[in-house]
């Protein structure tokens, strides 16, 4: 894609800049690591380690990626994957059918998004203030079902968690002699899946180049004979949609429910999308990006852990150090393009 | 009089409309419920010292640091049209840092001696502390245009650790007459403390706007920051200022929280409160997108929001589930407060006004 730009001589957009800076960090680091901690990073296994753990991650994202490029903030999907959770768990476990829980899960999803992004968009109260009661809600709704542990007991369904798409070419050889294959859980198939959805529905769709035009400039796009309200609504339902896919996803990754599941899952799904070069203030962003912001925000973590740094609190401060590093960084370059356009 | 009254209709009250139509629709709701949660009476406490108790003086007691850091929220929300996320976090620090000088006492006959002097030396550098975070959070905005939440999400992903590393991972306690009177009751005075120190702060506010002309140059920065910058006000260092501000404000939360407990846990103290705080700044009626601002209606909705949680808590509703129903109480007021909500209301009012003198007018024929 940035291929055909180049060739045809114009300039990078803000969304295009921002995420190949990312990307490019993403790889000089993941190949930084190899040269210097080697290890675990030489196997492709710990590729898929990141996406098997981080799955349901990426999925929210996704969904957050929507909502900030069309200007809004939805910090309630952390919370409602947890209850997404819980609620499944608790309903397969009570002899419900599977399909039916999945069912669930996207209705929980849905539920939420359609009733947030009505307040959002068509009473007009400010996204911050309603996504936090709604994560608040859904969080409260969690105890109150269950605050015990429940442990996934459908034995048929356990199974089907546990097998993983195994790819022998990409194996290695344990010390003992054994020859363990590259795994990789169903869930990371369908995050993929959300990611490719979203990115076309971003790039190619009407809907999509409404958010962007939305969240540039509201009053551009009403003049436009956009439908703001509407388009603003289905931001957040598709975001309460994706919130409710990943809690699938989790359950199929972890298999039990918790009270703390998902636990600031939203301020992780900001990060990346932050780090993945989007705007906050909307018009700027890429699924693309904030799928490698997670990607980079999980390899820091397991650089941090694997350098020895293993107390606990060096986790925390270097990935804090790495948003204000990429925080600053598309400040000043963005920065410096809008003084470069002016002139 | 009819003037007054047609502005009620309309949201007249201006921005104080919902948190006050909030508390009278709480002390309603308890009246109906149970008038004896009003009750507030004297007992001794544990130093025999004469003190109120009751429902409403814990509300009050307990929302002090809430409405504390509200209030230096409400400044920061108005100058750079974002909230900061990392108060409880930086509050953690802080009182980390106000404890680190406090165990620094000599110990005579194996107890730490913990002098005034040093308590009010641990608070100063705390302050310092805070402020320096808070510094950092403003430069973040102000100089490299980074939007609040997102430049203050650094401190709120690493604050607390940071709050564990001058811990040194353990949860450090301690004892003194001075930090349980600042936590709990000053001897011969029967109102809590922390509502004292919450009225003061309350007060160097009003003093600050009154003898300066902070506030009118944050509303000017709030409301249009480039044409503030064109007439002269110095923009960069406004926000700064709001959230060096919001720094100090966060020290003494912070402070009034270890004092509480005389203990510093940093997972624990002040936990969730960010999004409290700006829960209360818009209960209060202020826009969270910066402007105009009113820092009593801030205080309201952290009364607002203790009261809620009190009452929940005395109907017998456990702590984890509280969330849930306060979700739908702020649900429920954000939008009766909500301008497509109010303007509606407002035709409404006037239909019905039209159609009363259309009465009138026909009787008169």
């Amino acid at each position: 894609m940035e291929k055909t730009k180049s060739f045809r001589r114009e300039p990078l957009t803000d969304t295009q800049l921002l995420m190949v800076i990312t990307i490019s960090i993403f790889f000089v680091m993941y190949v930084m690591a190899m040269i210097f901690l080697q290890g675990g990073f030489l196997r492709p296994q710990q590729v898929f380690d990141m996406l098997n753990d981080n799955a349901s991650l990426i999925i929210v994202s996704c969904g957050l990626t929507v909502v900030m490029i069309g200007g809004g903030i939805d910090i309630s999907v952390g919370a409602v994957t947890s209850l997404v959770v819980m609620s499944c768990i608790l309903f397969i476990n009570a002899g419900g059918n599977v399909f039916l829980a999945i069912l669930l899960a996207l209705g929980i999803g849905l539920g939420f998004g359609v009733v947030q992004g009505f307040l959002i968009s068509y009473l007009e109260i400010q996204p911050f203030i309603v996504t936090l009661a709604g994560m608040f809600f859904a969080r409260g709704m969690t105890t109150i079902l269950s605050i015990d542990p429940q442990k996934l007991e459908h034995k048929g369904f356990n199974k089907f968690r546990e097998t993983k798409i195994a790819m022998k070419w990409l194996g290695y050889r344990a010390p003992n002699g054994n020859f363990i294959p590259a795994r990789m859980e169903f869930g990371v198939v369908i995050a993929l899946l959300c990611l490719i959805t979203v990115f076309i529905l971003l790039r190619y769709l009407r809907l999509g180049r409404n958010f962007y035009a939305m969240g540039g400039n509201q009053q551009s796009a009403l003049m436009l004979g956009i439908n703001v309200k509407r388009t603003r609504f289905a931001s957040y339902v598709l975001s309460g949609l994706l919130s409710g896919i990943s809690g699938f996803v989790l359950i199929m990754h972890t298999g039990a429910a918790n009270a703390t599941n998902a636990a600031g899952m939203e301020m992780n799904a900001i990060a990346s999308s932050i780090i993945g070069g989007t705007l906050l203030t909307g018009g700027v962003g890429n699924v693309v990006g904030t799928f490698f912001g997670t990607l980079t925000l999980t390899t820091i973590k397991k650089i941090v852990v694997s350098s020895g740094l293993t107390k606990p609190w060096w986790q925390s401060i270097t990935t804090g150090g790495m948003l204000f590093f990429f925080i600053l960084l598309q400040s000043i370059v963005l920065g410096q393009r809008a003084k470069k356009k002016k002139s | 009089m009819k003037k007054e009254a047609k502005s009620f209709s309309r949201g007249g009250l201006g921005q104080l409309t919902i948190p006050i139509i909030a508390i009278l629709l709480l002390v309603i709701f308890n009246l109906i419920r149970d008038p004896s949660f009003f009750a507030i009476g004297f007992t001794t406490d544990n130093d025999s010292n004469l003190v109120l108790e009751g429902n409403l003086i814990s509300i009050i007691n307990a929302a002090s640091e809430l409405a504390i850091l509200a209030m230096g929220m409400t400044l920061v929300t108005a100058a750079c049209g974002g909230q900061d996320i990392s108060v409880g976090a930086a509050a953690a620090i802080a009182g980390s840092a106000f404890v680190k000088i406090i165990k620094g006492a000599a110990i005579v006959d194996g107890e730490p001696v913990i002098s005034g002097g040093r308590v009010f030396a641990a608070f100063l550098f705390a302050c310092l502390v805070a402020m320096l975070f808070g510094s950092f959070n403003g430069m973040l905005v102000a100089v490299f245009k980074i939007q609040p939440m997102i430049a203050t999400l650094i401190l709120f992903t690493c604050g607390r650790s940071i709050a564990y590393w001058i811990n040194g991972g353990a949860t450090p306690n301690f004892h003194s007459p001075i930090t349980k009177a600042i936590g709990g009751f000053i001897p011969g005075v029967p109102i809590p403390a922390p509502v004292l120190i919450t009225f003061a702060t309350f007060v160097l506010f009003i003093l600050l706007f009154r003898f300066t002309s902070l506030g009118l140059l944050t509303q000017a920065v709030g409301i249009n920051g480039s044409a503030a910058r064109l007439n002269g006000i110095n923009a960069t260092f406004i926000k700064l200022l709001s959230f060096i501000i919001l720094g100090v404000c966060v020290a003494i939360a912070g402070c009034i929280g270890t004092c509480r407990l005389e203990l510093i846990n940093h997972e624990t103290l002040l936990i969730d409160v960010e999004m409290d705080t700006i829960l209360a700044v818009a209960i209060g009626g202020n826009n969270l997108g910066g402007g105009k601002f009113k820092i009593g209606g801030s205080i309201i909705g952290a009364y607002v929001i203790q009261m809620l949680t009190t009452t929940l808590f005395a109907m017998k509703v456990s702590s984890t589930d509280i969330k849930a129903y306060k979700a739908i109480v702020i649900v429920l007021l954000v939008v009766m407060g909500s301008p497509v909500i109010k303007a509606k209301f407002g035709k409404l009012m006037m239909k019905i006004r039209d159609n009363k003198s259309r009465v009138s007018t026909k009787g008169a024929e």
